[in-house]
């Protein structure tokens, strides 16, 4: 191998001061590449020199002292960060941004304040505030931030109800959370700024969750019924108020017909009452005379008997007792 | 030439190695303890940067100066009230006298471990000395917000507490910072991660979850029955309410007409003596009308008025 590679070089005679000025052309480019660097536009470089912290600088191409003696470590300041608990979408913008998906049931399940349970999943979105305590204070921040997010998390559920944190408290926890979070942070100098926390899916465990379902129905099944009375009722009473107006109606009707009637009726009387008292006697007479004229062609059998003829044949048979007329 | 050269190399080569032994850097994030021959000399430098020390005699022993994650492992405890549960805690240390670290620990392997035994132990007994929800909450007066669907159905309490999970966590806290003082570690603090039920514990907590549910559940069915009775009764009442004030009504209306039509006939019949008379006369006529059908069998003497022209057609009546 070795003697075939040297044979394809062709021979080129190269002296001392040419692999000299080699060497120093190549010193150059190293020191030259190595004494710049560019921060990003996102980040701020802190530099270290002798491992002393020296100064922070910002985006753009910089100037170093090079062989280790000048370090640059870049923090993405700007870069919004998240992590997911009990639950991940891919796509680290920090550490590892979520956890192991084994850890997820472990992560999510909490212990709320009336002893009963909930899976709770959450994500917090914060920024790196201060670069210098960042990467100073405390050694690995981004799990410090994991664990202070399911600590803090932990707590605020444990003081609420299994429906706060299902239903009605989800934005009065998500507050509560982010508060406390920073308060922690602060406490440990992490140089984080915790900007939001969000509650993803709140559930009830899944055994339970069946039972949660039915009180839904429940709920569901008390409005139906409750509608169902309430259409019975509309159904029946407006009806009947219509009925009974009705009837109020008819009965004033009857009022009305009833009093003019007996106005009618005597003012009937009083027109005959003055006729009446001009010549009663013959009025009288007319009266009797034209009711019976009126009254006896309808009866058939009629019977006139004599005072004077006290037997049975002045009986006269006006027409006979049997068979119709006409 | 060649000679001065290789001498130079000779001197050089030696000295740079001395130079590279006799300077160090200390970072940020750490602090140095400095062993002659093991033993610790000169006190402890903290502050960073380039230093110096005598070359080959001295050893460089670098210490964290940043605060550090103590992360305990899950263990399942009991609980005051006998309820098992998983306690996962963490903590967070910082080495403050470096030299009795150094001393005692040596490294920081050995410094968890001791970490795990000392806050392991507290932790069981001061979960042991609690109950299970003095762990799980932490504002002894908070009063829950109650979703108004549920306002009636008596659940949504928090069970109260005496102590709670802050002040826990400082007992663990103040037992276990006297013990880890002496190796140089100052705690700073200890949090529970993660409590969750024990496997066992778990099944009667959700057996209790259920039963509450349905509780509720049956509460809001028998709400429904309740207030659909309710209304159905209500409408049984105002049907009756408005017949029978429709009936009151109309009766009234009724009668005050009967009143004033019987007001209006006796005003015309009662006027005279003569209209009396004549009120007789026509209801008596009237009555005839009424009387007489055609099945009526009239037996009429010659006596009566309409034959007495017949009898004697002299007389005049």
């Amino acid at each position: 191998m070795n003697d075939k590679f040297e044979q394809s070089l062709p021979d080129i005679p190269i002296s001392p001061r040419q692999i000299a000025l080699g060497i120093v052309i190549a010193l150059a480019v190293y020191l030259g590449y190595s004494s710049f660097y560019t921060v990003s536009a996102e980040s701020v470089g802190v530099v270290q020199r002798f491992g002393h912290y020296h100064y922070v600088v910002d985006p753009g191409l910089h100037f170093k002292i090079p062989f280790g003696v000048d370090q640059v470590v870049q923090v993405p300041v700007k870069r919004q960060l998240k992590e997911e608990f009990g639950f991940g979408t891919p796509g680290a913008t920090f550490t590892r941004q979520m956890s192991d998906p084994r850890e997820w049931e472990l992560e999510t399940t909490i212990v709320t304040g009336d002893l009963n349970a909930a899976l709770v999943e959450w994500v917090i979105q914060f920024r790196i505030e201060n670069a210098f305590d960042f990467l100073f204070k405390v050694r690995d921040p981004g799990d410090a931030l994991r664990d202070i997010s399911e600590s803090v998390m932990r707590e605020v559920v444990g003081d609420r109800t299994v429906d706060e944190v299902l239903t009605i408290g989800r934005q009065d926890i998500e507050a509560n959370a982010q508060t406390k979070m920073q308060e922690v942070v602060n406490l440990y100098e992490m140089g984080l700024r915790i900007d939001q926390v969000q509650l993803k899916n709140v559930n009830p465990p899944k055994p339970v969750k069946a039972s949660f379902d039915e009180v839904n129905e429940a709920q569901q099944e008390r409005e139906r019924m409750i509608n169902v009375a309430r259409g019975e009722y509309n159904k029946a009473v407006p009806q009947a108020r219509g009925t009974a107006e009705r009837s109020i109606q008819a009965g004033e009707g009857y009022a009305i017909q009833r009093v003019n009637q007996a106005e009618g009726d005597a003012a009937k009387f009083n027109s005959l009452l003055a006729e009446y008292i001009k010549a009663p006697g013959v009025t009288k007479r007319r009266l009797y005379l034209e009711t019976l004229q009126e009254v006896l062609p309808v009866v058939k059998n009629k019977i006139v008997l004599d005072d004077k003829a006290a037997s049975v044949l002045p009986l006269l048979q006006l027409n006979a007792m049997q068979g119709e007329p006409r | 030439m060649n000679r001065f050269i290789y001498i130079a190399l000779a001197v050089l080569f030696p000295l740079l190695i001395v130079a590279y032994e006799a300077f160090y850097t200390v970072n940020e994030t750490e602090q140095v303890i400095m062993t002659q021959f093991g033993k610790p000399v000169g006190g402890i430098v903290n502050e960073a940067g380039l230093k110096l020390k005598i070359p080959f005699i001295q050893k460089v022993n670098r210490i964290e100066k940043r605060i550090l994650l103590w992360d305990g492992s899950a263990n399942d405890m009991p609980t005051k009230d006998k309820l098992y549960i998983t306690v996962d805690t963490f903590g967070r240390w910082r080495i403050k006298d470096p030299l009795q670290y150094f001393l005692r620990l040596r490294d920081e392997r050995s410094a968890q471990s001791r970490l795990e035994d000392i806050l392991g132990s507290e932790t069981r007994n001061a979960v042991a000395k609690h109950e299970l929800i003095e762990i799980v909450r932490t504002t002894k007066d908070r009063t829950p917000a109650v979703d108004p669907l549920l306002a009636e159905a008596d659940v949504g309490k928090l069970l109260p507490i005496k102590r709670g999970r802050r002040q826990i966590e400082e007992d663990i806290f103040s037992a276990a910072s006297v013990k880890l003082a002496e190796f140089g570690i100052e705690l700073l603090d200890i949090r529970f991660k993660r409590i969750n039920y024990n496997e066992s514990v778990r099944q009667k907590i959700y057996a209790r979850m259920i039963s509450e549910r349905q509780q509720i559940a049956e509460r809001f069915r028998s709400e429904g029955a309740g207030e659909a009775a309710k209304i159905i009764g209500n409408k049984e009442k105002d049907l009756q309410r408005i017949e029978s004030e429709a009936y009151r009504k109309i009766q009234s209306i009724q009668g005050v007409a009967d009143a004033k039509a019987t007001e209006i006939y006796a005003a015309a019949y009662n006027q005279t003596k003569s209209s009396r008379e004549l009120y007789d006369l026509v209801k008596t006529l009237e009555t005839y009308k009424q009387v007489i059908d055609p099945s009526t069998t009239l037996v009429l003497t010659t006596e009566s008025e309409l034959y007495q022209l017949l009898n004697g057609v002299g007389q005049q009546p």
